[in-house]
């Protein structure tokens, strides 16, 4: 760290050099907790999005019923049930599942990404029924089987359709992070309240992690713009 | 003939000064319930610790003494606009309220107590066995800043809103032992099955105290003169056994 940065944090009460480490450490925790639930809720999120499509009732019904579940119920619930519901439940300390759910992470990573994932379900399934009859009749004229008429032809687009609803569910998800801090995790908002119960001063707390949320922010609305104007190429207007 | 009259008017003045005293009116204000320190018994009568200590306090300062009943959110603004003259609600001493109210010496002070499983059987003073411990702590308590400067970086601290839940996660076996306010672990912890005690109390932070008016220095100063004598009469020690198994005096 540069000497006149140290310095200045050392005149300074809250922002000393312990406490920026203290949110740089709850940045890294935020970031991981929301990215891998991103990822592992993308990845569920497809195959159950064309599930929900298909139209025999036994198959989409279930998914149906967890995007429902998940989408009907707030996410600080969610992440109660699965953090001291499980921990319930009669000798689950004794098998290996407790080694992972002892700590309070992956019961967070599983809420988030459970949730996450109904949300991206729904959204992927509209970007698929939404596709022009056109395109998958063309498909047909090719002689393109299901499965390829999905790989080559449906998804391609529903994911260019998807992708601004998209990068919404990321943002929000992000956000929605901060409750991570009430099962003792010590993320960008629970580094915060620890600050701030330390010096009871809540404004330059809660401001400066507001602050760090809005670069993160920040961070992703670039890059989803970047991934928009690659996908969304073709519809630009052919100019000189 | 003046000396008799020198003497006389010395009588009265001090007929008047003790008088004055006795005439003093004190109005005490509590905050309901916050057993055992103050609650309404079954018959609807103000009791408690402090309570009991106000009024042993209010007999010893020749006082006539009213009591309150006020909530907490309003306890110091109550204060300072005259509503009542002390407040004995379990006010802790800390550096922001000493701005606003003037404390007498404190008059009580509930330990930090230890408390884990049975099977729990570890020295919670030896670093070396606690190495490597969950210990949960309500954030923001002297509990958590006593385990923070003691034992950071040696133990695991997991920090929480509230008692409830950090009890939860000591059930769920998420903890090894907390670290909480004395009573309310008795409560919330010692109430339930297979948990025990696991470590002597831990006295923290500066206790709680009478709050009154910046202003009010004589009445401070008659309050603490007053606490003093109860604690060493031993008025203080038979009014604390009846309420608590352990020692709060401070």
């Amino acid at each position: 760290m540069p000497d006149f940065i140290a310095e200045w944090l050392n005149q300074n009460e809250i922002f000393t050099a312990m406490t920026i480490m203290e949110y740089w450490d709850g940045m890294v925790t935020t970031v991981h907790l929301v990215f891998l639930s991103l990822v592992i809720g993308l990845l569920v999120a497809v195959p159950l999005a064309i599930l929900r499509t298909v139209r025999n009732p036994f198959v989409s019904g279930p998914v149906w019923l967890y995007t429902y579940l998940f989408r009907g119920t707030p996410l600080l619930i969610q992440l109660y049930i699965i953090y001291y519901g499980l921990a319930q439940i009669e000798g689950i300390q004794e098998t290996f599942w407790w080694e992972i759910f002892r700590e309070p992470f992956y019961p967070a990573l599983l809420a988030f990404t459970l949730n996450t994932a109904a949300y991206t379900t729904e959204i992927i399934r509209g970007a698929i029924v939404s596709t022009p009859n056109g395109e998958i009749e063309a498909a047909k004229a090719y002689g393109m089987n299901w499965f390829m008429r999905m790989r080559r032809i449906v998804l391609p687009s529903a994911a260019r359709r998807a992708v601004q609803a998209y990068s919404n569910e990321v943002i929000f998800m992000l956000h929605a992070s901060a409750i991570a801090s009430v099962v003792t995790i010590v993320d960008l908002t629970g580094a915060a309240r620890n600050i701030y119960s330390r010096f009871y001063a809540p404004f330059d707390a809660f401001i400066f992690v507001a602050l760090c949320y809005m670069a993160l922010t920040f961070i992703l609305v670039f890059a989803f713009r970047k991934l928009e104007t690659h996908l969304l190429k073709h519809q630009r207007p052919v100019s000189g | 003939m003046k000396k008799m009259i020198f003497a006389a008017s010395c009588a009265l003045a001090l007929i008047a000064g003790s008088a004055q005293a006795q005439e003093r009116d004190l109005r005490i204000a509590f905050d309901v319930p916050y057993a055992p320190f103050e609650y309404k018994d079954e018959n609807g009568n103000l009791t408690g610790f402090e309570v009991e200590l106000a009024e042993a306090m209010c007999e010893e300062m020749n006082a006539n003494c009213e009591f309150v009943i006020q909530a907490w959110d309003g306890m110091i603004p109550g204060l300072l606009a005259r509503k009542f003259d002390l407040i004995m609600s379990s006010m802790s001493i800390t550096p922001e309220r000493a701005e606003r109210v003037l404390f007498s010496e404190p008059y009580y002070n509930t330990p930090g107590g230890w408390f884990g499983p049975e099977s729990f059987n570890t020295d919670v003073t030896d670093m070396d066995a606690m190495a490597g411990k969950t210990v949960g702590v309500q954030r923001g308590t002297t509990m958590d800043t006593y385990v923070t400067e003691n034992m950071g970086g040696i133990v695991t601290i997991k920090r929480y809103t509230t008692a409830d839940d950090m009890v939860l996660d000591l059930e769920g076996q998420r903890l090894d032992v907390v670290f909480v306010d004395y009573p309310v672990g008795e409560e919330t912890v010692l109430s339930k099955e297979g948990f025990k005690e696991v470590g002597e109390p831990v006295k923290l932070g500066q206790g709680v105290g009478v709050a009154m008016r910046q202003r009010d220095t004589e009445v401070a100063e008659e309050v603490n003169a007053a606490l003093r004598t109860l604690k060493e009469d031993g008025t203080y020690d038979t009014i604390m056994q009846k309420y608590f198994a352990y020692d709060i005096k401070m």
